[in-house]
């Protein structure tokens, strides 16, 4: 995960559908004036559904923490997701389709992972699971980090 | 004849019986409890009035995250339990692109460019002939 500090832009809590609709709102106004192409935006907007999903869902609800980051030329949304729910037993499992121990199709947390550029998962069981994504606006192509 | 199903959350979504078809037109962002509170009001509209296909319009939607997947896989296959075929028209070009990295290509899901091919496509008068029985479904 790229070590960079950015200005907190916002943390939204998610304890209901209804602030899965304001994470997915939020996500496309700052990827939109962070000057994201349309599937980018659409992507990104998908990913924090996915995992604000997962939060409320799986981690018995929690927040996300928006950041955005600016290296050089490059400009980045940084989504932070944290709860403090029964945590992810076994991390690799969960990442791979079809694992689910939801109602959903299991395409969560892998799925998530396939739409952003960058990608980190810390989940200790009985403490919580955070998840961190990154996504760079287009500009010098960068390779897919998967850090854990 | 119009009957808007009304979501817990207060979006409306607007229900249109077009002859034997039944037009659900979504919009903006819909709720999790709004999308499911569709999915049962769909099966009972199938099975009270001779409903022989339904079209879900998705052009006015900008993101079908896996959990709004999953409600048109099960609205297509309570439909289909119930006689009628279901058909997803009007996808965002953005939306199949992340979808399918997403993971979710939803196999057995009929799709169509917009409302007006989905309607064709279910007509009784339209041809077998361009569309194959043997491609329109997969278990």
């Amino acid at each position: 995960m790229t070590d960079t500090s950015g200005r907190v832009t916002a943390c939204l809590p998610i304890r209901s559908d209804m602030d899965l609709a304001w994470v997915r709102q939020h996500v496309r106004q700052a990827a939109a004036q962070l000057g994201f192409g349309l599937v980018d935006q659409t992507k990104l907007v998908t990913a924090a559904s996915e995992l604000a999903r997962n939060t409320l869902v799986h981690g018995g609800g929690g927040q996300v923490e928006s950041t955005v980051l600016e290296t050089g030329a490059a400009r980045g949304l940084r989504l932070a997701f944290s709860d403090q729910g029964p945590g992810i037993p076994d991390i690799e499992r969960a990442l791979g389709d079809g694992y689910t121990s939801g109602g959903g199709l299991g395409l969560g947390l892998g799925g998530a992972r396939r739409l952003v550029h960058e990608f980190s998962i810390d989940s200790r069981p009985g403490e919580g699971t955070a998840v961190t994504v990154i996504c760079w606006t287009a500009g010098a192509p960068r390779p897919r980090e998967e850090s854990r | 004849m119009s009957a808007p199903i009304a979501g817990s959350s207060g979006t409306q979504v607007p229900v249109l019986k077009l002859g034997t078809v039944l037009l659900v037109t979504l919009q903006g962002d819909l709720y999790d409890e709004a999308a499911e509170q569709l999915q049962r009001n769909i099966g009972e509209a199938i099975a009270a009035s001779s409903v022989t296909g339904v079209v879900i319009d998705i052009s006015g939607v900008e993101i079908v995250d896996s959990f709004l997947g999953r409600v048109f896989a099960e609205v297509a296959a309570h439909a289909k339990l119930l006689a009628a075929q279901t058909v997803v028209a009007g996808m965002r070009p953005a939306v199949a692109i992340t979808l399918v990295e997403l993971g979710l290509t939803l196999p057995g899901l009929r799709t169509a460019l917009n409302a007006e091919e989905a309607m064709r496509l279910l007509s009784p008068a339209s041809t077998p002939l361009h569309h194959s029985p043997a491609r329109q479904e997969s278990p």
